[in-house]
């Protein structure tokens, strides 16, 4: 869908017309801006509960997430008309979620004293949320219990491992969009989904 | 091949497979309550009477310290000033004081310079008198033996 609604801008003056075979009509400046606004709206209704996701999943705080996710879509906004189309929207976003979640912990650090203002939820609540599905109580409690294992992994992971973890095991990218969004070779990705994954087999069987 | 078939095969181990599908679960659900709470947005409504109460209290919390500051400032400056009258009355006093005192002093000692021949004169005269009294009572005591010198002398001087 993200291929098809970015080349939609491209398609439109050229390969359209030709097709139906008829004489290529300039489309005007205000024309070719309603366009892209539509195909901008029509990405941000598409992604934008995947990047909240990511961002969510990545901080453990709501607030935060949203804030992000405003700027991630404000700056796309601002750089769709260089978006020349080399990946999917979806990478594209990414990359910019990953790049202002890094901006963001830079600046946290700087900036100690906001670690008191934090609304991250500990590991605990966010291993509250799981959909009931026909499990009964008994399997509830032990998928609570592995869910919050994850987390304390997740905890435990470098911001890059836990990026291409994230990516992986809860966006359910592909290996190579991985790379794209983080700028990693294939190679570094795998080997950091390696890493996070034995951080998490650890913790599940009490290892650590 | 799609990317849930990959991942499954790249864990073996179903315990890991099953807690990594609890935990996309997890933040399924979490993610959709949150991106799907309502939102509530403060409405700023502003109000006229609000914001001249607020410009008239800032104007008279400002007004108020001005004039708290121009009032003590002229509470010190008054002070000053009636601190410095009274040490000028009071060096004025002590100058007053120390020339009544020196014109005492010099009044005494003219009346004193100016008495002092009077009592003088009186001793003189007192003393004259002393010894004139003291010459008749003399010579009113002149032992009778010596009467007839005494006639005979007062003879000579009649003569």
């Amino acid at each position: 869908m993200d291929v098809r609604v970015v080349n939609l801008r491209r398609m439109v003056t050229s390969t359209k017309s030709m097709a139906a075979g008829t004489a290529v009509k300039p489309m005007t400046a205000d024309a070719a801006e309603e366009l892209a606004a539509h195909e901008f709206a029509s990405i941000v209704e598409s992604h934008r509960p995947q990047i909240f996701r990511f961002l969510l999943a990545s901080l453990r705080d709501v607030d935060l997430a949203e804030t992000l996710t405003q700027e991630c879509f404000l700056k796309a906004h601002r750089n769709w008309k260089h978006f020349r189309g080399d990946s999917s929207a979806m990478t594209w976003l990414m990359r910019i979620a990953i790049n202002l979640q890094k901006d963001h912990w830079r600046n946290r650090r700087l900036q100690f004293w906001r670690h008191t203002q934090s609304n991250a939820v500990d590991v605990d609540e966010a291993s509250d949320w799981l959909p009931n599905g026909e499990r009964n109580a008994e399997q509830q409690i032990l998928a609570r219990e592995q869910v919050k294992q994850v987390w304390k992994a997740v905890e435990g992971l470098s911001q890059r491992q836990r990026t291409v973890f994230l990516l992986r095991y809860v966006e359910e990218r592909e290996l190579s969009e991985i790379a794209r969004a983080t700028g990693l070779s294939e190679g570094t990705v795998k080997a950091h989904l390696s890493r996070a994954l034995g951080r998490v087999r650890a913790e599940l069987r009490g290892k650590r | 091949m799609s990317g849930k078939d990959k991942l499954a095969g790249e864990i073996d181990d179903p315990m890991v497979a099953g807690a990594l599908k609890h935990f996309k679960a997890s933040v399924d659900a979490w993610s959709e309550a949150a991106y799907s709470r309502p939102r509530t947005a403060d409405r700023t409504v502003r109000h006229t009477w609000r914001l001249a109460a607020g410009w008239a209290l800032g104007c008279l919390l400002a007004a108020g310290s001005l004039a708290g500051t121009l009032y003590q400032r002229h509470v010190r400056q008054e002070s000053a000033r009636i601190e410095a009258t009274r040490a000028a009355i009071k060096a004025a006093q002590q100058k007053a004081a120390v020339e009544h005192r020196a014109t005492v002093q010099l009044v005494t000692a003219t009346i004193a310079t100016r008495r002092q021949p009077t009592a003088v004169k009186r001793a003189a005269n007192e003393n004259e008198d002393l010894l004139a009294t003291v010459n008749s009572d003399v010579s009113r005591q002149v032992p009778a033996a010596m009467e007839p010198l005494a006639q005979m002398m007062e003879s000579t001087g009649a003569n």
